[in-house]
Order: structure tokens, then sequence, then C-alpha cells
């Protein structure tokens, strides 16, 4: 009685592994995101017009530009991707998709990572990509372009997984935007540190391989972290509301 | 050991508890402080270098370790209660986030009214400094999230969440501030060294900042308790403490 008790009990959607709900989400929220285009072009602008801010409000001068430009398209871009973040769990969470993930018998956390990563896919990587053409406007030389990519490459997936925590913990609360910003913006620091500093070396001529690891290492350790942290957070979050 | 893990989890026995102990605790930091401060500000000798400037230390110091500490012990009470759900752990770090945040101004604000005789300015942007602003926007986050979240129970475990994501953070930032070239002296006291500064500055120093813990044990017991009965009122024990008159 006891055995045949216990066989009636299968395995929840047994044949779909985490990777391919992994890749389901993924694709999903990739195939939202190009159904409103807008929403991808936002932070794209916000990025050229706060780039554009830093020439007409401080000074217009190639010295100034060359040495700040790197800081100033950092910054800008770390602006861009908080200001993206509000959108990561939010529709989801007003139309109840999220209750849905929440309750799949993968892991929460692959789950958040693969709508991080799209995330990232749909504003951080446009940013990189962006990232030479405000590179030439500010005077940075080719060299300092390549290096602040490269440093943007790194570090925007950082970022979109550091703000993941953020989104989560302010889901469903009033001025959740400002709120966001103030819980998030003090652990980007490091990453912003040494994404410049980075640039910062490679225009001195110094070597800047340690530095590319450093930021290696930060991405590896938000990638293994940040989605068990997110995940809590939007469990928290979901039991609230 | 477990037993007594146990009653910690009673919020009445604390209330109890710490009724108790908070004569003493004020007693204890008043006066470690007033001697540590009086020995400190009028006995100590003067420095050669900084002359008298350098006394703002005796509370510099201990202010600086107090910023620290408790944003560590909130990240204990923070695993406490995502772990065991412990509903003084989130009493714990509710009352004392604010007081971190104070003790944080506090060193930044004594450190600028110290560094402005000694540096010549009131701020560099220094890694010892930009890692306590640092430190001072993680307590404001703390805050603002707490109170942004009305269900008690919601905003303790998010809070917790937030408390320990910074506590992981808190190593990486301070290293990479400190990758800049520091203009701060390095740390006062070290366990593996001995103290760099003669005694009669050091014991002073050394009886500040253990008044300081004490005092803020006892303003930890005022806050918990505060937070206790708000979070209680509606039970018996809370009532019938009323009608006594707090007795």
């Amino acid at each position: 009685m006891g055995s045949a008790g216990g066989a009636l009990i299968k395995p929840v959607e047994q044949g779909v592994s985490p990777l391919s709900a992994m890749g389901a989400v993924f694709g999903r929220d990739v195939r939202v995101a190009f159904r409103q285009r807008q929403d991808l072009l936002n932070p794209l602008l916000f990025f050229v017009m706060v780039v554009s801010l830093f020439p007409l409000g401080v000074s217009p001068e190639v010295s100034f530009l060359q040495q700040s430009g790197a800081g100033i398209l950092w910054v800008a871009a770390l602006l861009a991707v908080l200001l993206s973040l509000d959108h990561l769990f939010r529709h989801d969470f007003d139309d109840g998709t999220l209750e849905q993930l929440v309750l799949q018998p993968q892991p929460l956390f692959l789950l958040v990572l693969a709508k991080t990563l799209a995330h990232w896919m749909l504003t951080g990587l446009p940013l990189v990509i962006l990232a030479p053409v405000l590179g030439v406007m500010v005077h940075l030389d080719g060299n300092s372009i390549a290096i602040l990519c490269l440093t943007l490459l790194i570090g925007t997936p950082v970022l979109s997984l550091i703000g993941s925590i953020g989104a989560a913990l302010t889901l469903g609360l009033r001025s959740a935007g400002v709120l966001l910003s103030l819980l998030i913006i003090p652990l980007y620091i490091p990453v912003l540190i040494f994404g410049t500093g980075t640039v910062a070396a490679a225009a001195e001529g110094a070597p800047v391989g340690g530095y590319l690891a450093l930021m290696g290492a930060f991405l590896v350790l938000a990638l293994t972290l940040a989605p068990f942290a997110s995940a809590a957070a939007l469990r928290i979050s979901l039991s609230n509301s | 050991m477990w037993q007594w893990f146990h009653k910690l989890g009673s919020p009445k026995w604390f209330f109890g508890i710490a009724t108790r102990f908070m004569p003493w605790l004020l007693a204890g930091g008043l006066l470690l402080l007033a001697a540590g401060l009086t020995w400190g500000l009028a006995f100590a000798p003067e420095d050669y270098l900084q002359g008298n400037s350098y006394r703002i230390i005796f509370i510099h110091v201990p202010s600086a370790f107090l910023a620290q500490s408790i944003y560590i012990s909130m990240a204990v009470a923070a695993v406490v209660t995502l772990v065991w759900r412990m509903k003084l752990a989130d009493v714990f770090v509710k009352a004392i986030a604010p007081v971190g945040l104070v003790f944080t101004f506090l060193s930044l604000f004594t450190g600028a009214v110290w560094g402005k005789p000694t540096w010549g300015t009131w701020w560099v942007w220094d890694a010892r400094l930009t890692s306590m602003l640092i430190l001072l926007f993680l307590y404001g986050g703390v805050i603002a999230l707490d109170r942004a979240i009305n269900d008690e129970k919601s905003a303790a475990r998010a809070v917790a969440v937030l408390v320990l994501v910074g506590v992981v953070n808190i190593p990486i930032i301070k290293y990479s501030v400190d990758w800049w070239n520091t203009l701060h002296q390095p740390a006062t006291f070290k366990l593996t060294e001995k103290p760099t500064m003669p005694m009669e500055m050091w014991l002073p120093l050394l009886l500040s900042v253990l008044g300081l813990y004490l005092l803020f044990g006892w303003l930890t017991c005022i806050r918990m308790k505060t937070e206790i009965l708000i979070r209680e009122q509606r039970t018996r024990w809370v009532r019938e403490l009323v009608m006594a008159g707090g007795k």
C-alpha cells in the first residue's frame, strides 16, 4: 500500500530540464522586449544624453574630455542600466507571470539568472556597442576606446546581476525607482572604480591584464551569488503582495 | 545552550532581561566613557606633531569602531532572521540600523573636523573616508527599504537579504577603495602588533571605546524594548505591563 501510494506521486514536469527552462525564459523575455521596441531604445537614448551633458555642463575642452571621458561613459552606462532595472521584473509581477515562475519545479535562481542575462543582452550589450561612438565624441584614443569597451563588456553584466537583487527587493513598493537606486548604487562602486581604473591604467601605458582579471572575478562572483539573492528577494516580495 | 537560544526567541523574556541589564550598561558605559574622555581630553600628553587637535581621536575612533561593528552584528542577526525566523533578530536589526547610521555620520564628521587642522582640508577622497561614506549609504539603503515595506515580516526578511548582500560587498568595496593611495593613517588598534602610540594615549582611547560599546548596548536595549512593545501591543503581557504602569 505504502509503495503503491509512493508511486502515484510523479515528478512534475519531468521532461523539462532546468537548462531548457532557462532557454524558454530567456527567449520569452527577448521576444516580449522586441514587441515593445521603444523600451529597448530608451536606456540608449538616456546614455547618449547623459554623456552629452558633460561637455555642455563642464567643459568641451579636448584635454578635459580625454581625461574624464572614460569615467563619464562609465557613470552614464551605470545610470542607464539602473534606470532600466525597474522593467526587469515589473511587467511579469503585474500580470502574474512571476508567480508562475516561482511555482515552476526548476530552481528559481536559474530562471532569475536567465531573466537577468536577457536583461543584460537587451540593455548592457547595446550600451557596449554604442560606447565607441561616444568614445570618439569625447576624444578618447583608439586604444582607450578598445579597453573601455572591454571593461564595459565585463562590467555591465555585473551591473545587471547586482541590480536584479535591488529590483527584486523593491518589487511592488511605492517609489520603487528611487529606492532601487539608493540600494544599488553603493554596491556598484567597486565595478565603477575598476572599470575606469583599467582605462586610466591603459592610458598611462601600464599593463591592464590584472585589472581585467579582477573585473572578471567580480563577474564570476556576481554570477554565482546574485541569482540566489534575487531569487530569495523575489520570494519575499511575492509573499508581501 | 539551545534552551538559551530558544528563550532568546521570546520577546517577553528579552524584555525582562533587558530591563534588568540596562542600569548596569548605562552606569558602566557612562563611567568608562567619562574616565576615558577626561583622561584623554585633559590629562593625556599632547601629540608632538598635531598638538591638541589629535584629541578628537577619543571620539573619532570609538564611533568609527561602532559604525563598523554595528553593521557586522546586523549581518549576523540577518542570518538568524533568514535561517531561524527569530523575531528578536529582526527587532535588533531594525533597532540598531539608525544607530549605526548616526555613528557612521559621527565618525565622518569628527574626521572632517580633525582633517581641517591636520591635512588642511575638510574632506579628501581617501580610501578610508570613502569606504565610510559608502557604509553610510549602505545604512541609508537598509533604513529606506525597511520604511518602504509595510508588512513587518517581509520588511524584516527583505532587509536581511540586503544586509547580507551588503556585507559580502563590504570587503570588495574596501579593497577597491584602498586601491587608491591612502592619506589616512593606518588602523589604530591591531591585535597582532604593539600599539604605536604611547600608553598614556592608548589606554584612555581603549576606555572610551569600551564605554561607547556599553552605551550602545544600553541604547539598543531601549530601542529594542520600544520596538517589542509596538509589535506585541495586542498581547496580554504588554497590556498587563501598561496597566501596571510599566512596572
